[in-house]
């Protein structure tokens, strides 16, 4: 089981209190955890990703066991942490101001 | 009673106000979509309670909303717009080829005969349609190709803002873009035709007269009669008597014709309102004073109105989407400012009154006229 902790505005899209759970079938990388994440709530495709190139949106941030991952590879293994559930994959929007 | 009900899109969510048909109290709904910039809003004409919104921002891109029940509930529904084909390019600030990216909906358009059918009109420019509801998308890709490569984004993008479908003719829709001009279909989009003859950018053109290039910023008109348009331009306002064939200036006695927004009265085709802005790189009003200028004779003679207008120290804007009539009689007329007041007029704009302010920036005003 994969812990994910959204930014507050997918939490209140997808109608989400806290972290969201998941079971992961497959190895535990970016791409498996964002696939099963859309996968559970579909109004998350193209929010994170964008919807047609697949690719991170340029504003959003992945933090893992205090680590920015946000530029590994999609298919690059998360930290064991991630994939036991002991530390939560962060999903961060980029600080901004206005 | 008729019940109006106002959509307002702001820089930071959207509201819904209602009111009775004396207009005088609103009640404003909770914010929806807090935090998103909502562009534009708008309901079915057949089924006013099914609505439609864009919802995006810059961290987590676009959403369309729907709304089954005016406006109380939304469900997000589909976010993918994919260009037609080969997407192609169009000119880039520097004027090299720049392919065309998908930014956001810019105005949501129902049909007027199925609540499913909405025209989208999007930045980068171009016109999709959705068929069952805004779960899939599909682009109107002939438009493009009318000069497409040629297109060059002005300061507020490459956006599609306005679409204008005919009653009479459902074959027929005009858009208009920012900043490449007017274009017209007479066969429900697989041809398309540049509309502006008559338009002049002096400044903002090296041919002033070009056949695609200007910077339009709004145009609108009354159903009743679909081959008169009226087009608030970058400078100058503008009127056609022949469904957009040609253009003539009718900025008259207007002490600016710098604006972006302009509507039609719901009754008489020939009152028209503008809210002039001091110039294009001063977008707030001449002098600080907020003012409408009304025509009662289709353009070239005006008349300000500002009984209820702030008139000193006001330096807000008016945007394109953001004046809106409804079907009353009279008729009402609604205007929203940067500095987030909505501005109502229950007298077709001999007062006005702020029905809600300290919003954020209001990007779209639509009015829906209720049984």
């Amino acid at each position: 089981m994969i812990r994910v902790v959204l930014p507050s505005h997918l939490r209140a899209l997808a109608h989400i209190d806290g972290e969201v759970k998941l079971d992961v079938v497959d190895q535990a990388t970016l791409r498996s955890v964002l696939d099963a994440l859309e996968s559970r709530y579909p109004m998350l495709r193209g929010t994170i990703r964008d919807p047609i190139t697949r690719r991170r949106r340029p504003f959003i941030r992945f933090f893992a066991c205090r680590q920015d991952v946000t530029h590994e590879p999609q298919d690059a293994t998360l930290p064991d942490a991630i994939a036991t559930g002991a530390e939560p994959l962060l999903i961060v929007g980029a600080m901004a101001g206005g | 009673m008729s019940t109006i009900r106002l959509l307002v899109g702001t820089r930071k969510g959207a509201l819904v106000l209602t009111s009775d048909g004396e207009r005088r109290r609103w009640d404003v709904s909770n914010l929806h979509f807090g935090g998103w910039e909502v562009y534009h809003l708008k309901g079915s004409s057949v089924d006013p309670d099914r609505l439609y919104a864009s919802q995006s921002n810059a961290w987590f891109g676009q959403l369309i909303q729907r709304s089954n029940d005016g406006g109380k509930n939304w469900e997000p529904v589909d976010n993918k717009f994919v260009y037609d084909g080969a997407p192609g390019t169009h000119q880039w600030y520097d004027g090299t080829p720049h392919p065309w990216e998908f930014a956001r909906v810019w105005q949501l358009e129902p049909s007027l005969s199925d609540p499913d059918t909405v025209y989208a009109g999007v930045e980068d420019a171009a016109l999709f349609r959705t068929v069952d509801g805004a779960k899939t998308w599909q682009e109107i890709p002939g438009l493009r190709g009318v000069k497409g490569h040629l297109w060059q984004p002005g300061a507020g993008g490459m956006c599609l803002h306005t679409i204008v479908l005919d009653p009479s003719n459902p074959e027929r829709i005009f858009v208009a873009i920012s900043a490449a001009g007017v274009f017209r279909t007479d066969d429900g989009g697989r041809t398309w035709q540049p509309m502006n003859r008559g338009l002049k950018s002096r400044n903002e053109l090296p041919d002033p007269s070009a056949e695609v290039g200007h910077c339009v910023h709004r145009i609108a008109r009354n159903p009743s009669r679909p081959n008169v348009l009226f087009m608030q331009k970058h400078w100058d306002v503008m009127r056609s008597d022949d469904a957009a064939e040609s253009w003539r200036e009718i900025s008259g006695n207007l002490p600016t014709d710098f604006g972006f927004s302009i509507g039609v009265h719901a009754h008489d085709p020939d009152t028209v309102y503008v809210v002039p802005i001091k110039s294009d790189s001063e977008h707030y009003p001449l002098d600080g004073k907020l003012r409408v200028y009304r025509s009662r004779r289709g353009g070239d003679e005006w008349e300000e109105l500002t009984d209820g207008l702030p008139q000193r120290n006001c330096y807000v804007n008016v945007l394109r989407n953001a004046i809106a009539v409804d079907a009353l009689d009279p008729c009402g007329v609604y205007f929203g400012t940067t500095g987030g007041q909505v501005y109502a007029s229950a007298d077709a704009g001999d007062s006005w009154m702020p029905i809600v302010r300290d919003l954020p920036a209001v990007l779209s005003v639509e009015a829906q006229t209720l049984p």
